[in-house]
């Protein structure tokens, strides 16, 4: 099997994977971070959306040899302490009901806010459509975005 | 109309005293502080063992506890699983609010199955802060009360001249002690027969708005979920189910999947062949390799077959009645009108965003379970059983929940990995791919009604409700909703095919579409009798007013309550032209709730602008978890109405995974506006109501817009709803 050097929120790591492993069982299952979720394997749910060189990506539809070489960043590497404004305002929302898809939107949040800090209710709803939340805190999901996106224009 | 009409309610009796039901024993703890047991839901064992093995006391053996600590700190488990619904957060603020300590100073564990200890630790029916309500006060205030004794011996004081407030006791003298400098004292106390509640306006926790107590883990994706739990040497398996219903293993080939790198073992059980391998990619990408034949064991269905099946049950005789007032047959036959409908529902699959998923590790001496369960103890006794053990064996730990929905409250999955482990003799987890979480699911199965009214001088005279389900009807307190005792001559009649496709709770089971049913029906009744709609309703109610019928479930007056706040609260009948509204009023899982619709037309096709939510489900534990549930029940409501559905071709299902089942999205969730009835009832249940009447406010809403009166859902299968009405010219 391949070695593959990746470069992990801010860590080089190495692992040994068959090349068609995705990069989502690479993180939950031989790197353990687990935050990154599966929900459908096919690009669809959003759950395991990771930031690869700041863009947000599904990482069940990406295998390693496409990753190498880039940042990747994961929910557990966002901030140091859960203090991202995206986090931030996901707690001060209190958004999740079971959470499983958060640390996903989250991630897609904080790519798009990256790229645009003063995004209309379009471009929010827009970027967000692509994840589900299967308890629907769609509304919620929503306000947290608006405020974190206050915080860090 | 807008009146509000004061109405009188019996309010409960906050400030009672109980007997000692649900104390067991209190006990020092090894390096101080004080443990309280306490038995949850006060039906306690006579014969449960109240003493405290201290020398094995550890977090995993012990759940059914408060612990406080020397210095103050308190630790309170939440027994039932947190699915979602907020449990694990609100339960544990009932007991806070009567031990009478800061909530910033309590710290959260989820409790382990014990069944020496709890009674129904389930989630499901929307019953748990109902059953909960009495035994989590009573459980706190016995804690403060024990402490006050304790602290008032000390000071040679009488408890009566002692007070607390935020886990430090005060005496007459001004003199105060904290809760952890007298927790040793207080651990050798007698438990007092005797335990007095706070009154409703002394509350400072209940009421207010507290954070999801895992919301920190949550936001920074730590481990808390089944899927994310592992051991040292866990094996994952993938399990190959027949692909069709009906259909059962002949054969199989496991030569190419075990020579996918990272399988172990390939095993057979029942029906089922479970690929394992030391990795979730390896187990998935070795289940694909898996040669298997499988042959036709029983009738391989079809949608179209149960289409045809379910609308002859409701043309046919072969009903059971549920409940029969008076005579509907002179009813219809001496009315002046009859309005009859039929409503159709698909299947539904749960699709938990976290596939279903345990892990067991079954050992001689041991069946270790975990992972995320809606009922824990049955589905602990039912391993126990399918192993041929002792139940004492089982071990049973719950994960936080990634969904549930009613799919979690069946246990086969642990019953696959307890299965599987002990065959294998290791550590495994199953995990479901989504293929295989909407393949092998546990259903709502597909329903139809028929709703038939008689209407005689104005009034309504008759009515006759009919269920064709498939394998399963209603469950008895539903034919006791509203409209039951409002209509002289009512009948409610049900009937069912058995099919091999399993079938099984679902969000608000039945209710779930039964609402859409009533409520359109109701909304067409008053346009055919050219009568308000509202007023059609609160006339209804009028006759159920000081009722003696023991079986009637709702309250008229709490139901008329809901329809006139709504009716205020939406601009109902007020609205701007181009904004189309749509009214319902429900009563399920113990809550009022009443919603109205805005719907605009937006290029000829009707958009869902917001929903206007009242709610009446007694005292709010937690208004900020409790408007989470209500938002969230009305879009998923929604987005099933609209979008959900389910079919089969020969027992195999159409759709598996999320491009060919829509889910609602962001860009579909209207704005929710959400009031909450004030009132001094006990509580009930958030996880259910507000889910079942959505689909009728926006079908009604719809109506208004368009025209167009909608019967079966999901409404994606009128185009004109979703391709515009251009499109529906064309083709």
């Amino acid at each position: 099997m391949p070695t593959y050097q990746l470069n992990i929120n801010g860590e080089s790591r190495s692992v040994e994977v068959s090349e068609d492993t995705p990069l989502l069982w690479v993180l939950r299952d031989h790197l353990d971070l687990v935050g990154t979720k599966y929900g459908c394997g096919i690009a669809l749910c959003g759950s395991c959306t990771i930031h690869l060189d700041g863009i947000a990506v599904r990482s069940c539809a990406l295998t390693l040899a496409q990753v190498e070489g880039k940042s990747i960043t994961t929910i557990e590497g966002l901030s140091e302490d859960g203090t991202h404004p995206v986090q931030e305002a996901w707690k001060e929302v209190d958004v999740p009901q079971c959470g499983y898809c958060q640390s996903g939107q989250i991630m897609t949040a904080s790519a798009f806010l990256k790229n645009n800090p003063n995004p209309t209710e379009d471009e929010i709803k827009d970027a967000m459509q692509g994840n589900i939340c299967r308890c629907a805190s769609y509304t919620r999901i929503y306000k947290a975005v608006e405020i974190a996106a206050s915080k860090m224009a | 109309m807008n009146q509000q009409k004061k109405i009188k309610m019996s309010t409960q009796k906050t400030s009672i005293t109980f007997s000692r039901r649900s104390f067991m024993k209190t006990s020092s703890l090894a390096g101080g502080g004080l443990i309280i047991g306490f038995n949850l839901f006060n039906a306690c064992k006579p014969n449960a063992k109240p003493s405290i093995d201290l020398a094995k006391l550890n977090y995993n053996d012990f759940n059914a506890f408060i612990k406080i600590a020397d210095n103050g700190a308190v630790t309170i488990f939440s027994p039932n699983p947190e699915v979602g619904q907020g449990v694990k957060t609100s339960m544990p603020m009932i007991i806070a609010e009567e031990l009478d300590v800061a909530w910033k100073d309590v710290y959260v564990k989820q409790g382990v199955l014990d069944t020496n200890n709890y009674t129904r630790q389930v989630a499901g029916g929307s019953q748990s802060i109902r059953f909960g309500w009495d035994a989590l006060r009573e459980t706190g205030a016995t804690a403060r009360q024990m402490l006050i004794k304790a602290a008032a011996e000390r000071w040679g004081v009488d408890p009566s001249e002692c007070t607390t407030s935020e886990g430090v006791i005060s005496n007459a003298a001004g003199e105060t002690l904290s809760y952890g400098e007298v927790v040793n004292e207080a651990a050798n106390l007698e438990i007092p027969e005797d335990v007095r509640l706070k009154e409703v306006k002394d509350y400072k926790i209940i009421g207010s708005n507290v954070t999801n107590v895992d919301i920190d883990k949550i936001v920074k994706g730590e481990n808390l979920y089944g899927f994310d739990f592992k051991t040292e040497g866990m094996l994952i398996a993938c399990v190959m189910r027949p692909p069709a219903f009906g259909q059962k293993l002949e054969s199989f080939d496991d030569a190419d999947a075990k020579a996918v790198d990272g399988v172990t073992e390939v095993l057979s059980f029942g029906d089922k062949i479970a690929v394992l391998a030391k990795d979730t990619w390896s187990a998935m990408k070795g289940k694909k390799a898996l040669k298997a034949e499988w042959k036709t064991d029983t009738k391989l269905e079809s949608t179209e077959d149960h289409d045809k099946l379910l609308l002859g049950l409701l043309d046919g005789n072969k009903f059971e009645t549920l409940r029969e007032d008076g005579d509907i047959k002179k009813a219809f036959a001496q009315a002046d009108e009859v309005l009859e409908r039929t409503y159709e529902s698909p299947f539904l699959p749960h699709n938990c965003l976290e596939p279903m998923n345990f892990y067991a590790n079954v050992t001689p001496d041991k069946i270790h379970l975990v992972g995320p369960i809606q009922t824990p103890e049955g589905t602990a006794k039912h391993i126990a059983e399918v192993l041929e053990r002792d139940f004492e064996d089982v071990h049973l730990e719950m994960t936080r929940i990634g969904g549930g929905f009613g799919r979690r409250l069946y246990g086969d999955f642990a019953v696959e990995a307890a299965e599987i482990s002990n065959k294998a003799k290791k550590p495994v987890k199953v995990v479901f791919t989504r293929e295989d979480d909407m393949a092998d699911g546990i259903y709502r199965p597909a329903i139809k009604y028929r709703i038939k009214a008689a209407v005689k001088d104005g009034k309504i005279t008759g009515y006759h409700l009919k269920e064709a389900a498939i394998n399963s009807n209603m469950y008895g307190l539903i034919p006791n909703f509203f409209p039951a005792g409002a209509i002289e001559n009512y009948q409610v009649d049900v009937a069912n095919y058995k099919s091999n496709i399993t079938t099984g709770a679902w969000r608000a089971p039945y209710t779930n579409f039964l609402a859409f049913a009533e409520q359109s029906f109701f909304d067409e009744l008053a346009e055919m009798m050219e009568v308000d709609k509202i007023q059609l309703r609160l006339d209804l109610l009028q006759k159920v007013k000081g009722t003696t019928d023991e079986r009637i479930q709702y309250s008229p007056e709490r139901m008329e309550k809901v329809i006139k706040t709504a009716v205020e609260k939406s601009g109902w009948g007020t609205k701007p032209e181009g904004v189309y509204q749509g009214f319902v009023n429900y009563y399920c899982h113990n809550s009022h709730v009443a919603e109205v619709a805005d719907v605009v037309l937006e290029n000829g096709q009707p958009v869902v602008k917001k929903i206007t939510c009242v709610v009446d489900c007694g005292i709010v534990i937690n208004p900020l978890g409790a408007l989470n549930q209500i938002e969230g029940g009305i879009i998923d409501g929604i987005g099933h109405a609209m979008y959900g559905d389910f079919t089969f071709q020969n027992g195999v299902p159409q759709s598996v995974n999320f491009d060919k089942y829509r889910l609602i999205r962001m860009k579909e969730a209207p704005i929710v506006e959400t009031h909450m009835i004030k009132n001094e009832f006990s509580p009930t249940g958030l996880g259910e109501p507000t889910l079942p009447p959505a689909g009728a406010a926006i079908a009604n809403a719809f109506k208004a817009a368009t025209g167009k009166r909608l019967y079966n859902q999901p409404f994606s299968k009128y185009p004109e709803l979703l391709r515009g009405p251009e499109k529906e010219i064309i083709g």
